[in-house]
């Protein structure tokens, strides 16, 4: 059994929102696999929570008339990765939600819960932050859109505001469409693991395939928050194609990460390890792109 | 003649565990039991000043609340050892149920007694303590100096035991000109034995005896360490052992039965359950000695050992526990798996503010191995030598035999092993491809014997009862005093006892539960002692039997007993071979006869004065990404001379259990603390990075199947040597892979990537 | 303390509709095992961790240990115990699981032997390295995993009519 003060279950959008407006002091809960764990181990105990698990209405993967894709919140990581448009247009998305835990866990683990607990280390957070993605919360005023990166204000803390739940994350065409990525997870071993390091690249190439448009890295692990590495984007931006251009964009990487020493892993190891994954992520990318290197 | 003894019959327990009806403790508990939730020490070292109980005292449903300050003063020994009647021989007792002085972080200070676990776990939390705090000290090294902290009072500089083995002059020896002179220090980790049922029990009592259920591989032994614990005589307590999720050494000490016996005795009696959540069993319960080994080799050219020194400091965590007998055993295998005329050995079993190392898997022969074969390598590498060559010339040799234990090795053993995983796993061509690499992924094979005795003679008392039972049926049950824990003991038990009775398979009824008040005395499951002390006393029980029934078959037939035989149930006349009648008349006449009922039944305990050797080897292939500092392994191989196999099929699946464990033992599994508090880091299965399905290969398991003399169905240890020399095994490997030799285990990425910058394969 | 919450939970439990009234606090491993003693339930972490406690709701394997008992509200569940025949055959992979030594103590068995079920009721065919990966969200100290794999390809290759 839980520890848990009181239990409310939404039934809708609008139910959650007046029932986080009554029980302010209520944790959200989603799939729970943050949740609950904390819980048990007494850092939530007593606590109210407001499940919003039931709201169906937020689960599935979407594209909207003018090509954003929306993935509702509560959509697990599991259908994420099988869903056809997420495949067809964000398939690294897919695979780094792939990553997450175990498949019991990817199953119940949802994207939203993954995001607004603010945790640098969470598959899907480098990847959505490499594609621009967009969060959409629903409150008492209505609808409220911002980018993921202004999103995570700080480690464990997102702005989700009075009255607030997160309904969407949402992608724009110009974000994705003909772009291709990759994403590495260094853990400590191959299932059931949090990353070490999470490394999200994606790059457009030119028609020919000869020039970077645009280069895309952001990571978890190395900041409090994940993060991008613009220094490294800018230098991409433009270049053609090629092995020194990987190296170089990869060395890039380390004007912009600031991972810490933890018991997990030290700093100069990460940093080490955030350029050899920036490297093989790029080379990937861009191969999936239709490029040569 | 044998019919089921070398078969791969199916497990006897696989239906009830396919099905998920075995009942394993909590399974069979009341719904209605009190639970028991303990207040774990924050602090490394200290004192309890005092604790306000007034707040959790107040909570509704809290039902008692116990602390340190309550506990009889009666210190009592933990170890699942059998008892010794000689006071110089028996275990450290330096436990009390609840401690005043706490010794590592998660030391046991108080308990609540409550409605149900969350209010159990409310009032823990609302318990406040006052600490004395004391300096604490986590290194085995740094523990033994003169102004380190000190852990218990009798034993200066923490030091719990210190043993040595001499032979010949190492001074003198290694003054020889010409010798090369090796050295090493190598560091194994404390891991955790990560059984899938955390250990758990409950108690209550019965007609003014406590009756204690509990996930345990000693029933006995903790029937006995019960009574020492709560000073009441040993007739007075009752335990029972039902389906158990694992143990691997940590269920062989007697873990909380002592304080949740207690805590039944005070709320009169009521049935109390206390189940460890799994970050308790991780730091409460027992966990594997951290070893560290210094190694000093002096060695001809030609590979020949002419003088060798050892040392081992075994970290034994805040309590005895099992004490000194683990590194004790490691230091033992030094000088009989490498002969050597000249030898200083030493060992001290050493307390620091970590949690109590027990028993585990291997029992200080992984870390040992794990050292001991990682130094073979260097000196390969110093000499210039072959691994492979260095170990023909050198391993213990055929008839060699071990004074203290009288084990000799009977057969070509280790060079029957090492050609067959050769064959398997591609060795030598592997080897020759993998010289020279350059490159950023590199690939290599290593290899890695070890040595394992059977059971606990000539240290300690081997015995094992046995009791079967036939039935108007013809079948039987049969009982003995080890413990099915996982393993498989019951199937291999049963498979000897058809055989040794002459009953077919399916006549054979194991009881599996264990209750001390029912179940005919033995030790325990440990020592991989099952299938070879159990093997003694299930011969001796089947022929007390055999001949009870041939004595009844006589006087029911006719025939002089001399010529009647039992064969496949069926009493046979042995000079025709005809079949007089089956063994269930026999039974069913005999048992509701008019003039002479008797019914059928044998009960015997046998003592074990041997012991047997059992060896292998490991050998492994891996690949590693220098740039990622990671290594995968691609094939691993595991080859065993463990006797005759009883069950080919289960002994396959207990070598696959071990590889993995040893596996994790080398790659990635480590319990790591807080160097500024003591507190450990990665209590749970998340951070504590045992092996997932994905993280290894597919695991080789071979046999090498020479008979064991000693033993009645030519079988010895098979249990825990799976575990031991993978570790060294992938060790070498990288070695070959890339030319740096890495000293400490696990060998994780973070230790790659310290030590390829240091051999300047990877850029600062 | 706050006053106790209840709450009437309606669903499916190995093809039978039932209904209890539980504490909402508990999570789907207490009801299961508690209220309706379904032990082949195992609790080896109650964090999502091992696997021990996996069941089948809606065809999709969960660890019930980290799913709240009021959540089961309409869904369909499956635990082991609902693989076996009527007259207590077991199913073809309980079956394999025994062929294939693939137990051992046993703890962790019901789980994987449920997420192996999700795993054939695809109908899909898997290379091994899928199938760890599709299996990899259960701990086993036992086996190495290495007859458990055995016998979930066993059952897969016996399913799609072909040999292994």
């Amino acid at each position: 059994m839980y520890d848990m003060k009181a239990l409310y279950q939404a039934k809708d959008v609008a139910d959650a929102v007046s029932l986080r407006l009554q029980h302010p002091e209520a944790h959200i809960i989603a799939g729970g696999s943050d949740v609950l764990v904390q819980m048990r181990e007494g850092k939530r105990a007593g606590v109210e929570l407001i499940s919003i698990y039931g709201l169906d209405e937020l689960r599935g993967v979407t594209m909207e008339d003018d090509g954003t894709i929306r993935i509702g919140s509560l959509t697990s990581f599991s259908h994420i990765t099988k869903d056809p448009i997420i495949q067809q247009y964000i398939n690294v998305l897919g695979e780094a939600v792939d990553q997450v835990g175990g498949p019991q866990i990817r199953n119940i683990g949802t994207i939203g819960g993954n995001t607004c607990n603010g945790v640098t280390s969470a598959d899907s957070a480098s990847t959505l932050h490499a594609w621009d993605a967009i969060v959409e919360l629903t409150g008492p005023n209505g609808v409220r859109r911002l980018p993921i990166h202004e999103f995570y204000i700080k480690a464990g803390k997102v702005d989700i505001r009075e009255g607030e739940i997160q309904t969407g994350i949402l992608v724009k065409k110009e974000d994705y469409i003909d772009t291709y990525g990759h994403y590495i997870k260094y853990a400590m071993r191959n299932a059931m693991d949090i990353a070490t390091l999470g490394t999200s690249v994606n790059v457009r190439l030119s028609a020919d395939k000869k020039t970077v448009e645009r280069a895309r890295i952001a990571f978890g692990v190395a900041g409090p928050v994940p993060l991008r590495a613009r220094t490294a984007e800018a230098l991409a931006a433009g270049k053609p194609v090629s092995m020194e251009l990987a190296e170089a964009f990869a060395k890039a990487v380390k004007e912009d990460i600031n991972p810490r020493d933890s018991w997990r892993a030290a700093k100069d190891f990460r940093m080490h390890i955030a350029v050899e994954s920036a490297k093989r992520a790029f080379i990937e990318s861009v191969k999936l792109a239709g490029g040569e290197l | 003649m044998s019919k089921s003894v070398g078969k791969s019959v199916t497990r006897v327990d696989a239906y009830e565990k396919a099905t998920g009806r075995a009942k394993y403790m909590d399974d069979l508990c009341d719904r209605g039991a009190l639970v028991v939730k303990i207040l774990h020490s924050t602090i490394a070292h200290g004192y309890v000043k005092s604790i306000d109980t007034t707040a959790a005292e107040a909570i509704p449903g809290v039902v008692r609340i116990l602390t340190c300050f309550d506990v009889p003063d009666i210190p009592f020994p933990t170890a699942g050892h059998p008892w010794s009647t000689d006071p110089g021989h028996q275990d450290v007792a330096d436990r009390l149920l609840l401690n005043r002085h706490v010794r590592y972080y998660g030391d046991d200070v108080a308990v609540v007694i409550a409605e149900n676990e969350v209010i159990a776990a409310q009032a823990v939390r609302a318990l406040k303590v006052e600490y004395e705090e004391l300096p604490f000290v986590l290194d085995v090294q740094k523990a033994m100096e003169d102004d380190a902290p000190q852990l218990h009072e009798k034993y200066a500089n923490n030091i719990l035991k210190h043993t040595d083995i001499r032979r010949g002059n190492y001074e003198e020896a290694r003054k020889e000109p010409g010798l090369i002179c090796v050295e090493g220090w190598y560091d194994t980790p404390t891991v955790q034995h990560c059984h899938i049922e955390n250990h758990g029990c409950y108690a209550y009592e019965d007609s003014g005896r406590v009756v204690v259920v509990s996930s345990t591989q000693i029933p006995h032994i903790v029937r006995r360490v019960v009574g020492q614990a709560l000073g009441i005589p040993w007739g007075k307590v009752r335990v029972i052992k039902p389906y158990i999720g694992g143990g691997f050494g940590n269920k062989q000490d007697a873990l909380y039965e002592p304080l949740c016996a207690w805590c039944s005795t005070q709320v009169g009696g009521r049935l109390v359950k206390l189940e460890c959540s799994r970050e308790e069993t991780f730091v409460s319960n027992r966990v594997r000695h951290a070893i560290r080994t210094h190694i000093i080799s002096y060695v001809r050219p030609d590979g020949t050992l002419v003088a060798r020194k050892f040392e081992a400091f075994s970290n034994q965590g805040a309590y005895a526990s099992h004490g000194h007998g683990v590194v004790a055993k490691g230091m033992g295998a030094f000088p009989q798996l490498y002969p050597c005329d000249n030898l200083e050995c030493d060992c001290w079993s050493v307390f620091t503010n970590r949690p109590a190392a027990g028993a585990m898997r291997g029992y200080g022969i992984p870390q040992a191995m794990f050292a001991g074969e990682a130094h073979i390598d260097d000196i390969c590498q110093a000499i210039g030598m072959d691994p492979l060559s260095f170990r023909r010339k050198n391993l213990m040799p055929v008839g060699y035999v071990d004074g203290f234990s009288k084990n000799e090795l009977y057969h070509d053993s280790f060079n029957q092993c090492i050609n067959k995983g050769m064959e398997i796993l591609g060795y030598e061509e592997k080897l020759k491809e993998y010289q020279n690499q350059t490159g950023p992924i590199r690939r290599g094979v290593g290899l890695a014997v070890f040595w394992y005795n059977t059971a606990v003679w000539p240290i300690s008392l081997e015995s094992s009862s046995c009791r079967m039972v036939l039935n108007q049926d013809g079948s039987l049950q049969f009982q003995t005093g080890e413990t099915e824990i996982g393993q498989g003991c019951d199937t291999a038990y049963s498979q000897m006892v058809a055989d040794a009775v002459g009953v077919p398979l399916k006549d054979v009824h194991v009881v599996s539960s264990q209750d001390t008040d029912i179940t005919p005395f033995g030790l325990g499951a440990y020592a991989s002692r099952q299938t070879y002390i159990g093997s003694f006393a299930i011969a001796q029980t089947a022929a007390a039997l055999r001949e009870r029934i041939l004595r009844i078959a006589h006087d029911q037939t006719r025939m002089p007993v001399s010529n009647l035989d039992l064969v496949d149930g069926q009493i046979v006349r042995k000079s025709d071979g005809r079949v007089l009648k089956s063994l269930g008349d026999l039974a069913m006449e005999c048992l509701y006869s008019l003039e002479a009922s008797e019914h059928i039944t044998a009960e015997t305990t046998a003592q074990i004065k041997t012991n047997a050797y059992s060896f292998g080897c490991s050998l492994a292939e891996v690949e590693v990404d220098i740039p990622m500092c990671k290594v995968k392994l691609l094939n691993i191989v595991n080859v065993h001379d463990c006797g005759r196999l009883i069950n080919p099929a289960l002994a396959e699946a207990q070598v696959h259990g071990g590889m993995s464990m040893g596996i994790g033992y080398g790659l990635s599994e480590e319990l790591k603390f807080d160097e500024k508090t003591g507190k450990p880091l990665n209590n749970n299965l998340l951070d504590y990075k045992l092996s997932t399905f994905v993280d290894h290969p597919t695991l080789e398991a071979a046999f090498v199947e020479n008979a064991e003399p000693t033993a009645p169905f030519g079988t010895k240890s098979l249990g825990e040597p799976p575990a031991c020399s993978p570790a060294p095994a992938i060790r070498n490997a990288i070695l070959q892979a890339t030319g740096v030799a890495i000293d400490t285990c696990p060998i994780t990425p973070h230790v790659l990537y310290r030590e390829f910058k240091k051999a300047g394969l990877i850029e600062e | 303390m706050a006053m106790q919450q209840y709450q009437t939970v309606r669903f499916k439990l190995n093809g039978r509709d039932v209904e209890r009234t539980v504490d909402v606090r508990a999570s789907l491993t207490d009801m299961l095992r508690n209220d309706y003693r379904m032990t082949s339930v195992k609790k080896g972490c109650e964090v999502g961790e091992c696997g021990a406690c996996t069941v089948i709701i809606d065809g999709e394997a969960f660890n019930s240990c980290i799913y709240l008992a009021v959540w089961a509200e309409g869904k369909s569940i499956t635990t082991l115990e609902g693989l076996l025949g009527p007259n207590g055959e077991l199913s073809d992979i309980q079956q394999a699981f025994v062929e294939e030594a693939a137990i051992q103590c046993g703890f962790c068995t019901p789980g994987f032997i449920l997420t192996a079920w999700e795993i054939l009721e695809s109908g899909k065919e898997y290379t091994d390295e899928q199938l760890r990966k599709l299996l990899s969200g259960h701990l086993c100290r036992c086996t190495g995993y290495e007859n458990i794999l055995r016998a979930v390809k066993k059952t897969m290759y016996r399913r799609l009519g072909k040999e292994v």
